[in-house]
């Protein structure tokens, strides 16, 4: 199929950046949105006139959380439940036009075209992100504490989150809550997460304000494009979580 | 904006309580809505909640607008091209703007009755018309003020206040009776109370929405009650947004949905924001549709 | 051989690992405050080791190319991780676990390291749990295990098919804690481009900031290498885009030796290659094997109709399938090992029964077991005369309650609904067992240079079993490593600081920036990729599953072919002071280039068949394993650790001789 793309080109976090219109040919319903991405390239190489589209990427199978790109206006595509990188062509028509662009948000500062720096993530989890617990092994038998299935299985669906911002890109207020609640309700639902659980939560909050993200107006928007289909529920256990911790105190 | 949003869905369902008064006919319903009014206006603990309204509604401006610009600064550069409406409901992205107008009607709306209940000098006086047989077997009309005077009988009347005690005198230009704050009826050059009417927001209400009723309270008709109740429907629908929104939204907040919650949360949402706006919108269009 | 001294303790195997703590150095932990070192990598090795290290007191640099350590493509591992618990009671120990990894090495793994490994795996679990990491668990609240390939035992406990990342997040978030508090210097983006020596000993590196194209000096008092495999050689493989081999190859043209570079691991379950934009390949998990067989059409018309789409597999009635695995191997059946199953595979497809367009592909077929699980559920729920259909429907849920989101990646990556046709499979290029030599103390030839990891080659032999990766990165980030490197630094308390402003790094600054501008200031025609392609598929066809003499040496023809043209006639856009991912590539496949030569080479000497390295001139002749891999082991049971000369076609060989006093050799049967 052919394809009319719109492209963010930003030359460097200084530049002011703009939409540059790409037209690409035989572009294969087979392919991964990645790979069309690449075939671009490989065409502006060829042509040697500019650089390559620079993007996030790493693992191609939806789990690392390197890429990120807003296409035809949804973080990650059109589909749902998966990453830029499982978005394959077959969901695209010929003669289709594709906006790509970056994360946009004041947390998420544009390194270069479609590259956003997502480090202010890594400092929310400095924050707190964390159990306390010392790297030794000398820690008591794994099976000392038993943990309910329940708890066990919830803590594992907010610990799937692979921090690739969807939620901050896709949300009006480009709020990082879902990001941050996820990791705040895996520690809260386990008892070895549960000692520190009003520092972790106060501190992770903090860090995230400190990082200019929107504040959380409940859309749902969050949930909605997140490739792992976080759940809204951890939100409200998040805020369960800091009002407790706002009102008794450490 | 979780708890003083909470707190005036709270508000709500007692003024629209009250409000359902407007739709019991005849004296009764006058009656009733009046002294209704009075009770709102002078119960100490109404007089603490009613402070607290003021304030919620004020906090819940001020922050949702604190809260919106630091939303906007969040993301200074915009998506050239975004489909919102793939992900979230059209509400949930428009508070603000449900909001604002809501404020700008809560406004209108307190100008339209709160103020004039308030601080009019000449607000009207609820009036009743006593028919009463004389010895002589005719039917006598008497028109009196509705009032609470703690026992002084005034020209025999317990309790009323007649209308023509206070009409003043076309010679003399005097009356038996003055009022004064409204609503304290004086004999004129004395320093004694010697009651307190009812201000009669039940016919300034009917009045706005097209009654007319001057024959009793004095009051003609509004002449653009079709606007009046046009907006007030309009402002009711986005009030229905900003609850279909908000109402779920306050407890995700405060932290209370949880998987066994979560449904019947939403649910009862849903239905509050239909039902509640839905009350307070059908009374002007019964009123004026009675006029 | 004297160059080789694998350190390895004296006593008996259990006692080898305490003894050796009780005897190595230490440093006090005043003076660890003193003492930097330098992590490259982090993955579950890197990641655990940075933590680790800053936790006991040393002044860690951990160094990643991605934009964050959580990104390591150690998070992309699906299945589990093993460990000796017996939380079963199903007869587990250290030493089984033991003797199946040296078993399923084919025995060219040094027994020492891969005792020491069991013995820590118990410890990992109570780790990582103590973390915080929500590992699988069973109604009565304690952990769920389930079993793997070559195993008798269930000892790999897991999360869903998302254990690697759980356990790379517990690692993230051990080193976050030290982060915040400031033990560990974090540089995202930053690529080490070269080794910087001392003296003779590691002292530093040269690392380039991938947003500013900066290069920067990082001087410490070792430096540890975590930077995982080098399975993108084949340019298609599992790993991830960014995964390379350039910091391991970097420390190799230094001094360090490289051990079996040509022990690869080919997973038989990936989904086939959809066309020449192919850019990486996906595995599926090896547990669907367990429910799902594996077949080819019988007759080549099949093979013909259905590649030009006239007939559909369904349409094929059981005598017209040919079950290649259960054929060949009743015994194990579509259970058999990795490397088995996949040379199975490729035999088919050469033979021209490939069911795609481009001929490389196989069914897994999960019909029969639909229906088997379908009759059941209907006879567990009463349903005694459930219709087809029905049984059908019921066989769907249970195959769906067990593989949903594989089948959904499956589909959503092909479009083919796998509950209603046959998936498509074939193998893929997905772990390399060899890498940096190491000692018993993880360090290897270069004094103060440390290898963890996959980046290393001491545990897996020729050949690694599911769910033992994870494990290993773990067992020398945590538990082996830390201790280990105290032995080593003891002797640098009083060194001080190590400055930057030396000859060496100045030396190796200008090295890198050499290069870097040769890339940049060459006008060529081709992109990278272009040659990275080209070498990838040479090593596939002539390099990979089977090797033969005539095509491993034509295959080192052409990679030096492929060499000379790349520095000619590369083109790389883009300037040194920027992002520029180009670049970053063009850096990556130089050493990819090299390694393969060396990988070839490698190859060629070794005229056995083992593990994943099957040599078709080393097969049964007679006999009931006719066909089947021949190890040689006593010509070969030694590590082939190579020394660089300056050419990699010339490299130097050293042989670190394999004893084996705790377990027998034996050959492998699967039949």
């Amino acid at each position: 199929m052919k394809l009319t793309l719109k492209i963010w080109r930003q030359k460097n976090a200084n530049d002011k950046g703009g939409i540059k219109t790409y037209s690409l040919d035989n572009v294969s319903e087979h392919m991964s949105f990645l790979e069309m991405m690449d075939v671009l390239n490989e065409q502006i190489i060829a042509e040697g006139k500019e650089e390559p589209i620079a993007f996030d990427h790493d693992c191609r199978e939806g789990i690392c959380g390197m890429c990120s790109m807003h296409i035809n206006g949804q973080p990650h595509g059109p589909d749902r439940a998966i990453t830029t990188c499982q978005l394959h062509m077959r969901s695209f028509n010929d003669g289709d036009t594709i906006y790509i662009e970056p994360w946009r948000a004041k947390g998420f500062p544009v390194i270069k075209d479609l590259v956003v720096d997502r480090s202010a993530f890594d400092r929310i989890q400095h924050a707190g992100g964390f159990v306390s617990v010392g790297t030794s092994g000398n820690t008591q038998d794994a099976n000392a504490i038993p943990i309910p299935k329940a708890d066990a299985d919830k803590a594992f669906d907010a610990a799937t989150c692979i921090g690739c911002g969807a939620c901050v890109a896709a949300c009006k207020n480009a709020s990082a809550m879902l990001f941050v609640s996820a990791k705040v309700s895996q520690f809260a639902l386990l008892p070895q997460g549960k000692v520190e659980a009003k520092r972790r939560v106060l501190n992770m909050v903090e860090q995230m304000d400190k990082e200019g993200f929107g504040n959380c107006t409940n859309t749902g928007a969050c949930s909605v494009e997140c490739p792992k289909e976080i759940s809204l529920e951890n939100i409200a256990r998040m805020n369960r979580e800091y009002l407790k911790a706002s009102v008794t105190g450490e | 904006m979780a708890l003083t949003g909470l707190f005036l869905c709270l508000f709500l369902v007692g003024h629209l309580l009250g409000n359902l008064q407007l739709l019991i006919p005849g004296d009764d319903g006058q009656r009733a809505f009046n002294e209704y009014a009075y009770f709102m206006t002078h119960n100490p603990f109404i007089k603490i909640l009613s402070y607290l309204t003021y304030f919620s509604i004020l906090f819940h401006a001020v922050d949702g607008l604190v809260l919106t610009i630091q939303n906007k600064k969040a993301r200074p550069i915009k998506y050239a091209y975004n489909k919102p409406e793939r992900n979230s409901k059209l509400p949930s992205r428009y508070m603000a703007i449900l909001g604002s107008a809501i404020l700008i009607f809560i406004i209108m709306h307190m100008a339209n009755f709160w103020a004039v209940m308030h601080f009019q000098e000449d607000i009207p006086l609820e009036k009743m018309t006593y028919v009463f047989e004389s010895p002589s077997g005719e039917s006598v009309d008497f028109d009196y003020y509705t009032t609470h005077n703690n026992g002084v009988t005034i020209n025999n009347f317990r309790n009323h206040v007649p209308v023509s005690a206070v009409e003043k005198d076309s010679l003399t230009g005097k009356s038996d009776v003055v009022i004064k704050n409204q609503t304290e009826f004086y004999v004129d050059g004395q320093k004694k109370k010697i009651a307190e009417g009812y201000k009669d927001l039940h016919s300034i209400t009917l009045a706005f929405f097209g009654h007319d009723k001057e024959d009793k309270a004095g009051l003609p008709a509004n002449e653009y009650a079709i606007v009046a109740v046009l907006l007030y429907v309009l402002a009711m629908v986005v009030l229905a947004f900003h609850l279909w929104h908000g109402f779920a939204s306050a407890f995700q907040t405060l932290g209370f949905k949880n998987e066994k919650y979560t449904k019947l949360l939403d649910g009862f949402g849903k239905v509050f924001s239909v039902l509640v706006p839905l009350g307070f919108a059908i009374i002007p269009i019964i009123l004026f549709l009675t006029k | 051989m004297s160059v080789l001294d694998a350190k390895i303790p004296e006593g008996p195997i259990k006692d080898k690992w305490t003894n050796h703590k009780n005897k190595i150095n230490l440093v006090n932990p005043a003076n660890k405050r003193l003492i930097d070192v330098i992590v490259v990598g982090t993955g579950l090795a890197g990641g655990s080791a940075s933590a680790s290290l800053a936790e006991m007191g040393y002044n860690v640099k951990a160094f990643c190319f991605q934009d964050s350590p959580r990104r390591a493509h150690s998070i992309a591992a699906q299945g589990g991780i093993n460990a000796a618990k017996n939380y079963q009671n199903d007869g587990d120990s250290i030493y089984r676990l033991f003797y199946d990894t040296v078993k399923g090495g084919d025995y060219r793994s040094r027994e020492a390291n891969v005792y020491r490994l069991a013995e820590v795996s118990a410890n990992i679990i109570d780790q990582c749990v103590a973390q915080g990491v929500p590992f699988a668990r069973e109604y009565g609240g304690l952990l769920d295990n389930r079993s793997f390939g070559g195993v008798l035992v269930s000892r790999t406990f897991y999360a869903k098919g998302q254990t690697g990342q759980q356990l790379l997040l517990g690692a993230y978030s051990a080193m976050n804690r030290q982060i915040g508090k400031g033990k560990i210097k974090m540089y995202n983006r930053h690529e080490m481009l070269e080794l910087v020596k001392v003296d003779g000993k590691a002292r530093g590196i040269i690392a380039r900031n991938l947003v500013t194209g900066e290069l920067e000096r990082h001087s410490a008092h070792a430096v540890v290498i975590a930077s995982g495999g080098y399975g993108n050689v084949f340019f298609l493989s599992t790993n991830a885009m960014g995964s390379n081999v350039t910091a391991a190859w970097r420390v190799h043209k230094k001094g360090a030796y490289f051990a079996n570079p040509c022990y690869t691991q080919i997973h038989p379950t990936c989904i086939p290659r959809s066309g020449d934009y192919q850019s990486k390949l996906t595995l599926m998990s090896e547990s669907l094997r367990n429910d799902g067989r594996i077949w080819v059409p019988k007759n080549m018309e099949d093979v013909e109709a259905i590649r030009k789409g006239t007939k559909k597999p369904t349409d094929l009635s059981e005598d017209e399938r040919d079950y290649y695995l259960e054929r060949r191997y009743p015994a194990f059946g579509n259970l058999v090992p990795r490397d088995v199953a996949s040379r199975a595979a490729k035999e088919r497809c050469d033979a021209g029964f490939g069911v795609n367009d481009t001929g490389e592909a196989v069914y897994l077929d999960f019909a029969s077991a639909i229906m088997r699980y379908g009759k059941e559920k209907a006879t567990v729920e009463g349903e005694y005369n459930a219709s087809e259909d029905r049984i059908r429907e019921l066989g769907e849920g249970v195959i769906e309650a067990k593989y949903g989101n594989l089948f959904q990646m499956y589909q959503k990556i092909t479009d083919d609904n796998p509950y209603k046709t046959p998936m498509k499979i074939y193998p893929a290029v997905h772990y390399t067992m060899g890498g940096v030599w190491v000692d018993y103390n993880l360090m290897t030839t270069i004094p103060g240079c440390y290898a963890a990891g996959e980046a290393n080659f001491s545990d897996h032999g020729a050949n690694r079993l599911g769910a033992s990766a994870l494990m290993q990165g773990l067992a020398d980030g945590y538990f082996v490593l830390p201790y280990t490197i105290g032995d080593y630094l003891s002797d640098d308390i009083r060194t001080g600081p190590i400055s930057t402003e030396t000859s060496e790094f100045e030396e190796a600054e200008n090295d890198v920036k050499q290069r870097l501008e040769s890339f940049i200031n060459n006008k060529g025609s081709k992109s990278v990729d272009h040659f990275h392609r080209r070498l990838g598929k040479v090593m596939w066809d002539k390099v990979g599953m089977s090797r033969n003499e005539t095509g491993l040496k034509e295959a080192i023809a052409e990679i030096k072919q492929i060499r000379e043209e790349f520095y000619k006639d590369v083109f790389v856009p883009g300037g040194m002071d920027e992002l520029n991912p180009e670049l970053e590539k063009a850096c990556r496949v130089a050493d990819f280039i090299e390694l393969g030569e060396l990988f070839a080479n490698d190859a060629l000497h070794r005229t056995e068949s083992c593990g994943g390295h099957f040599r078709e001139e080393s097969a049964e002749e007679d006999g009931p394993q006719k066909g089947e891999a021949k190890r040689d082991d006593k010509n070969f049971a030694y590590v082939a650790a190579w020394e660089w000369t300056g050419d990699p076609g010339a490299a130097k060989l050293h042989k670190e001789e394999l004893t084996f006093n705790d377990i027998e050799l034996k050959q492998r049967s699967y039949k």
